[in-house]
């Protein structure tokens, strides 16, 4: 899909010279970034290297402390996003911005409403709601309302009401970090054709198979300066993550010895039930063993998941804790059982954003500390050491949990989960929005853990995360488990053809 | 850290400086002001709206609101009385009788708190709604036990029942003697307490509550629980002062002790909640009247409109701070 653009092209939008500083810390230094008319400029760094600051700058949301921004030549500066967005600069959020409670009309249309006289034109939003949608190949009903909706379909009402405000300059934070593969494409192709209709994208993403797919030019930041911006077919990947980290990444994913033959079975889950979400599932999880999940969105991974733990009710089925039969209840007795589960939903339902660190890490394990009353000296020190093991880079333990980077929130969830001691432990989309550099980490701790004697299951729609780290990969397909695959079977191929049930074994050919 | 440390603290001490304000003014204004007498009776006074803003304080941290203390504790007055009248004709130990009709209210308060809690959590009722509703109830259920009129406690138990309002222990009032012992109770239960927290992380977010193995419903209903109790506490030491109850005993003090709760810092949409601010809040309350009581300058008519600035500025001030610390 990348083609070179035409050098000479005058940029559409571009930072010169950008410095923004917060107080005394400095987040952009010097700057120079620009997107040229029919381009995707992938933006690259870790967490914290400035990428949202800077686009936060070119949209408007942010002024720069020095340096300037200009709009086809002409220096621009915008008091509000309203501002910029009449100017056709367009910025969806890594975190939807979308009014949950109204429908998906509404939301694309929020603030530009199709009017006739004074009343609005319902019909004709409806009509135009449903086109765009179509364009993104999402089957949406316009009239559904957004809590309703699954995380990718938010995601394409983002970009859908996007391309509703004629963008000449879009730009996407992450866009496919909720949406699965076939979704992802979809997703290019449409970006594919504003490129032809001459629209400058910045492009930020973690997944650098995805950038060298997609981008046209490549500009990496790190601690806050331009490390080089290239030609995106001139570099690799390894390229592009060793100019992001600054140092080598030795083997990406770690080694993990495979369990051993007779190794005990912690989890036996036999023909699971659960609402309409889980219709069958089983499986079986060994001491010492990764066992991934992949499926598409809605697959029914994460209920299934919630089900085992103790957080929705299961219909049908049996779960088996090293050998003995269970029915959790609760993710109290999911806890007594020495099985943890970490949501993928961290800001919602993993952090408690606006408590500190402390807080946050001694919830799920608090009973330890607490005889009846919380020992606060004991849970500083337990904090102190898990924030040493997990790599936790915070400015204090006072600080709010969100003011962490994902990266950050990810260890300090798993820092709050492993406080419990769990032998089993499941863990949804363990890098969502997070850094290379992070990323490593954590893979690092699941190895940990399995060397400890541990087993975990990592749901992932990350399938290179998947094949790296499990040992079995178990596929699920609308709400049915329809493949174990192991060895060379742990393929992209053969965990899609699984996944979009195009196999014997799926009841149905999608 | 430290910088941190300071605002968080700036913020814990904002409710007490306007405390100290208050008392500055009032006795700029009247010499009478900082007599122990005065003193002591502002303390009797906040009495009752601070125990009852105890538990509001837990039932707002934990993200609910009870609308029906007020009403609850004119409820609880009423059948108190009855039921101790009512024991007169099994018993002449008017100790005894005092004693089961205290205990009947407690259980009293605590079986109500309970009920609100079991319909806003099982009937899966936001806590605005079944409180308007269980307000309506109390109220109306007072007035039909009174007939209309006034519940009046016979004088033989009023007169053993009277010290619990109006004697002393070292000088110090026993209303106050058991406010400070609820809010100390409060205190340690809040912040030293894994269920302290866990009433805080359930405003917070339930879902995160729910993800952190925290059974959300059984915080929520233990939290109108103490609220319950606390409402029962109040209106053990409020029946010996008048020995009676109508329709109008406890009006508004539901308004009042979420006043009490917000100026003290606890935030309304729960999460955050602070016993030593609450206190503070209701002494503030107190105080506006006590103070307009003494002076000509300002109508003490306009009780209420200063309460409702002062509600509204400390709110702003807040907001501010928050703003500064986000």
């Amino acid at each position: 899909m990348a083609s070179d653009p035409i050098a000479q092209d005058a940029p559409l939008l571009a930072a010169r010279r950008i410095t923004k500083s917060y107080g005394a810390v400095e987040v952009l230094h010097d700057v120079d970034f620009d997107v040229r008319p029919g381009e995707v400029h992938a933006l690259l760094g870790e967490n914290g290297a400035g990428k949202s600051t800077l686009v936060k700058i070119l949209s408007g949301f942010v002024q720069p402390t020095t340096g300037s921004v200009l709009l086809g030549g002409q220096p621009v500066s915008f008091a509000q996003m309203r501002e910029a967005e009449d100017a056709g600069i367009v910025l969806i959020h890594q975190d939807f911005n979308l009014a949950e409670l109204r429908s998906v009309e509404e939301n694309i249309f929020l603030g530009r409403e199709i009017t006739k006289g004074p009343f609005t034109d319902r019909t004709a939003m409806q009509a135009r709601a449903r086109e765009l949608l179509d364009r993104l190949n999402c089957a949406v009903a316009v009239t559904a309302r957004v809590r309703d909706l699954p995380v990718a379909d938010k995601q394409m009402i983002e970009i859908a009401k996007a391309t509703s405000r004629n963008a000449s300059v879009l730009i996407l934070d992450e866009p496919t970090a909720v949406l699965t593969k076939q979704e992802t494409d979809t997703l290019f192709a449409l970006l594919g054709r504003l490129k032809a209709a001459g629209v400058g994208i910045v492009y930020i993403s973690h997944k650098l198979a995805e950038v060298e797919l997609i981008a046209d030019r490549i500009t990496v930041l790190r601690d806050g300066e331009v490390i080089a911006t290239v030609p995106a077919h001139s570099i690799s990947q390894d390229d592009m993550a060793r100019m992001m980290v600054g140092r080598e990444l030795t083997d990406f994913y770690p080694h993990i010895a495979a369990p051993a033959e007779d190794a005990e079975v912690l989890l036996q889950v036999s023909e699971l039930a659960s609402g309409p979400e889980v219709l069958e599932a089983s499986f079986a999880l060994r001491r010492g063993e990764v066992l991934g999940f992949a499926g598409l969105q809605g697959a029914g991974r994460t209920a299934l998941m919630e089900a085992i733990v103790g957080l929705r009710p299961v219909s049908r089925g049996r779960v088996e804790l090293r050998g003995r039969p269970v029915s959790l209840r609760s993710l109290t007795e999911a806890k007594a059982a020495k099985l943890a589960y970490l949501t993928k939903d961290r800001k919602g339902k993993g952090l408690l954003l606006g408590s500190d660190l402390v807080r946050n890490f001694s919830l799920l394990a608090l009973d330890k500390f607490a005889t009846p009353f919380i020992d606060k000296r004991r849970e500083r020190a337990a904090f102190h050491r898990a924030a040493k093991r997990f790599d936790l880079r915070a400015a204090g333990p006072a600080m709010k949990a969100s003011s962490l980077s994902g990266g950050n929130q990810q260890k300090l969830l798993l820092a709050k989960v492993l406080e419990i001691e769990p032998e089993i432990i499941i863990i949804d989309e363990p890098t969502r929005g997070i850094d290379v550099g992070a990323k490593a980490q954590i893979y690092g701790f699941i190895a940990n853990l399995i060397a400890q004697g541990c087993a975990v299951i990592v749901l992932s729609s990350e399938l290179l995360e998947l094949i790296g780290l499990s040992h079995r990969v178990a596929v699920m397909h609308a709400g049915r488990l329809t493949a174990i695959l192991e060895g060379a079977a742990i393929n992209e191929e053969e965990i899609m053809r699984h996944a979009s049930g195009l196999t014997a074994a799926g009841a149905s050919a999608a | 850290m430290t910088l941190q440390g300071m605002k968080i603290d700036l913020k814990a001490v904002g409710p007490l400086a306007a405390l100290i304000v208050l008392m500055v003014l009032g006795t700029a204004i009247n010499d009478a002001f900082l007599s122990f007498g005065n003193l002591t009776n502002i303390l009797t006074r906040s009495a009752f709206i601070g125990i009852i803003a105890v538990g509001a304080t837990f039932v707002i941290s934990s993200g609910g609101i009870d609308l029906s203390v007020g009403s609850m504790a004119a409820f609880i007055a009423g059948a108190m009385i009855i039921v101790m009248n009512l024991l007169l004709g099994v018993t002449d130990q008017l100790l005894v009788i005092v004693v089961c009709g205290v205990a009947f209210g407690a259980v009293l308060g605590l079986v109500a708190g309970w009920l609100n809690g079991i319909l806003i959590t099982r009937g899966g009722i936001e806590a605005f709604i079944v409180t308007l509703g269980t307000m309506g109830v109390y109220r109306s259920l007072v007035t039909y036990l009174a007939d209309g009129g006034t519940l009046s406690l016979n004088f033989d138990v009023r007169s053993v029942y009277r010290p619990v309002y109006y004697d002393n222990l070292l000088g110090l009032p026993y209303p106050v003697l058991i406010l400070a012992l609820t809010a100390i109770v409060g205190y340690v239960v809040l912040n030293n307490t894994a269920y302290g927290r866990h009433v805080q992380s359930v405003g917070a977010s339930e879902d995160v509550a729910r993800y952190s193995a925290i059974n959300t419903d059984r915080v929520k209903v233990i939290a109108f629980m103490i609220q319950g109790v606390c409402v029962a506490l109040a209106t053990i030491v409020y029946v010996p002062r008048l020995g009676s109850a109508s329709s109008t005993t406890g009006l508004l003090w539901e308004l009042e002790a979420i006043a009490a709760v917000i100026i003290g810092g606890t935030l309304l949409k729960g999460g955050y909640g602070r016993i030593g601010g609450t206190i503070a809040g209701a002494l503030i309350l107190t105080l506006i009247g006590n103070i307009l009581n003494l002076t000509d300058a300002i109508s003490n008519y306009l009780n209420g409109a200063v309460q409702g600035v002062i509600i509204i500025a400390a709110v702003l001030l807040q907001r501010g701070m928050g703003r500064q610390q986000g």
